[in-house]
């Protein structure tokens, strides 16, 4: 198959089928539309399972059942929808339930609105519903990064039975791009088997229990450090990110998903400046990756935070700083998105400031 | 010596947990046996509530998952979609399945979903000590109803098979209880009936149960179960709501 020119909704939907993925369950909401309109198409010819649940926290459910019982299953939807299913996404982890779900995030807090946004930050990385877990997150910036990381995905969700999000946003979302769909590494191809899924007994003399209740306090935390065990693996395993620039960069950004593309733009317009700047682009936001700063940290003025929220991931800018540089931060809110002059502003002054 | 009586395969050793003289013991049974005797129990995967009945997955034997409150329809969906031939089942309270989970409950027979719902109608929120339930009856007694469950603040009791009898997607509705032997056996033949649409392919099944609670209404065993007869049973009729087993024949 050649290249073809797609959304990145639909890129995302027909790189969890070649994935493997034959159960989708979703529910409308802008701007992930596309998704669940190609699914209803797409499935019924591979021979998969579309189904419009009634509510997001039914759908998610409903991934919990078929993750449970053995199928490579995704879910989409945007901000408020993932609002709706945190419950279930903390069972899904808690009973560790392998499952790849999608965030398209649009602006908020509240209904907000239908424009891109990268608010959904701290909810996707720091645990969005209750108890202590991690979603493995991972953040595309171009549509081929979308179907090459809902490829990873599912691998990684199988791998550490484990929930993965990926998080994209209305932009990454609507836009078209070629995609070549025969360059994706094929991670794992075949598919463990999941002797632990409820298919039935059979001739299995042990049953088996999906479940995440445990009343008995020594025994929940030991379940607890059990699951911290596997998040320690995966962060040292799963770090993935991007660095342009950098070897000699005064001022190193720091920005990921569509945010990052203007981010590249600014680059070329601050040499003309005489302003050395780098990028570095997080592709996991969880785990974050602190290699790269290690990796800059001596010889950097600072680190520029550029997001399309208030201020969510410069948090984690800093922690992998640890107060050694100066950590600055522009964001825009709401489904505005940081233009190259405002960005390029703001470069001036650190660079001007720090001198 | 003969046998004359054995405990059935489809439950476990586990001991129950369940306070004396509460009718989850002999339900757990039913299932437990139905499954047995129509040869399911290597292809059955059940769905555990939030509530009493919350280790169900420790009790019956064969694959079960454990729900969050109110979303074992939606669960049982997921499981019966990636394994349209197995057999499928959820034993839910009324809070589970008429409060917090009434959407799940309403789309998945409207969906036609073919599953089984055992729904055990005890009126009140055991697990938690004795709260309103959905399906509580007017008058009574509970921790959130102290003077009583009034109409003008808490409307009336929901009657489930009645709703969900409407829906096209709804292949076998009965509501049994299990006061005394005669109905004890009348709700098994119902179970059967449940899980026999399933297994022809029907659509969605479910049968309720009106069931007792004696700590929760402060009664002792004897006097819950006549206190389902006396007060239970006039509000939710006993009976058929919906077959389609028998268009078949």
């Amino acid at each position: 198959m050649a290249k073809v020119l797609m959304k990145g909704n639909e890129a995302l939907a027909e790189a969890a089928i070649q994935a493997g993925c034959r159960h989708y369950f979703g529910y409308p909401i802008t701007p992930q539309n596309e998704v669940t309109a190609y699914m209803a198409k797409r499935m019924p010819e591979v021979g998969g399972v579309f189904l419009q649940a009634e509510s997001e926290v039914s759908a998610i459910n409903m991934v919990y059942g078929a993750g449970g019982a053995g199928a490579r299953v995704l879910i989409t939807s945007s901000s408020p929808g993932i609002s709706l299913m945190q419950e279930g996404i903390s069972y899904i982890a808690g009973a560790e339930v392998p499952c790849v779900i999608a965030n398209i995030m649009r602006g908020g807090p509240g209904l907000g609105g239908i424009q891109p946004s990268q608010s959904d930050y701290f909810q996707a990385t720091k645990g969005g519903g209750h108890g202590d877990y991690k979603l493995i997150v991972l953040a595309p910036s171009t549509i081929q990064e979308m179907a090459d990381l809902v490829q990873q995905a599912f691998d990684i969700a199988d791998k550490y039975r484990n929930p993965v999000m990926i998080l994209g946003d209305g932009m990454l979302g609507q836009m078209m791009e070629p995609v070549d769909f025969d360059s994706i590494k094929k991670g794992e191809n075949h598919i463990e088997e999941k002797t632990w899924a409820t298919t039935g007994m059979g001739t299995r003399k042990k049953k088996n229990i999906i479940n995440s209740l445990e009343l008995d306090p020594q025994i929940l935390e030991k379940h607890n450090i059990g699951l911290f065990k596997k998040y320690e693996k995966a962060s040292k395993e799963e770090v993935r990110y991007e660095m342009i620039n950098c070897e000699d960069a005064e001022i190193i950004l720091v920005a990921y998903g569509t945010i990052a593309r203007v981010v590249k733009n600014v680059i070329e317009l601050a040499k003309r400046e005489n302003i050395k700047v780098g990028l570095i682009r997080p592709v996991s936001l969880w785990p974050f990756p602190v290699e790269p700063f290690e990796k800059t940290v001596d010889h950097v003025k600072g680190y520029l935070s550029i997001e399309m929220s208030m201020g969510q991931m410069v948090e984690d800018v800093k922690l992998a700083v640890n107060g050694r540089k100066p950590v600055y931060f522009y964001g825009r809110a709401g489904g505005m998105v940081p233009e190259t002059d405002a960005i390029l502003e703001e470069i001036r002054k650190i660079s001007g400031g720090a001198k | 010596m003969a046998v004359v009586f054995e405990k059935t395969k489809g439950l476990t050793d586990i001991p129950f947990h369940y306070c004396p003289g509460c009718t989850h013991g002999i339900v757990h049974r039913l299932v437990a046996e139905v499954m047995e005797e129509l040869g399911v129990l290597d292809k059955a995967i059940g769905v555990a509530p939030v509530g009493c009945a919350v280790f169900a997955y420790e009790y019956f034997n064969c694959d079960m998952q454990e729900a969050a409150h109110g979303r074992a329809p939606a669960v049982a969906t997921g499981i019966k979609r990636v394994h349209p031939d197995k057999v499928v089942f959820t034993y839910q309270g009324d809070g589970d399945l008429a409060a917090i989970g009434t959407a799940e409950t309403v789309h998945a027979a409207a969906r036609g979903e073919n599953i089984t719902v055992i729904f055990v109608n005890n009126a009140i929120y055991g697990m938690t000590g004795g709260q309103m339930a959905p399906t509580s009856l007017i008058g009574q007694e509970t921790l959130t109803t102290p003077y009583g469950r009034k109409p003008e603040n808490n409307g009336y009791p929901v009657k489930m098979c009645e709703m969900l009898s409407t829906l096209d997607g709804a292949s076998y509705i009965e509501r049994v209880s299990v006061y005394d032997v005669k109905h004890i056996l009348q709700a098994k033949k119902a179970i059967k009936n449940a899980f026999t649409a399933q297994l022809n392919k029907k659509g969605f099944s479910m049968i309720e149960v009106l069931s007792s609670c004696p700590t929760n209404w402060g009664l002792s065993p004897n006097e819950a179960l006549k206190c389902i007869k006396d007060n239970m049973e006039p509000y939710y009729p006993l009976g058929v709501y919906k077959n389609t087993l028998e268009e078949v024949k």
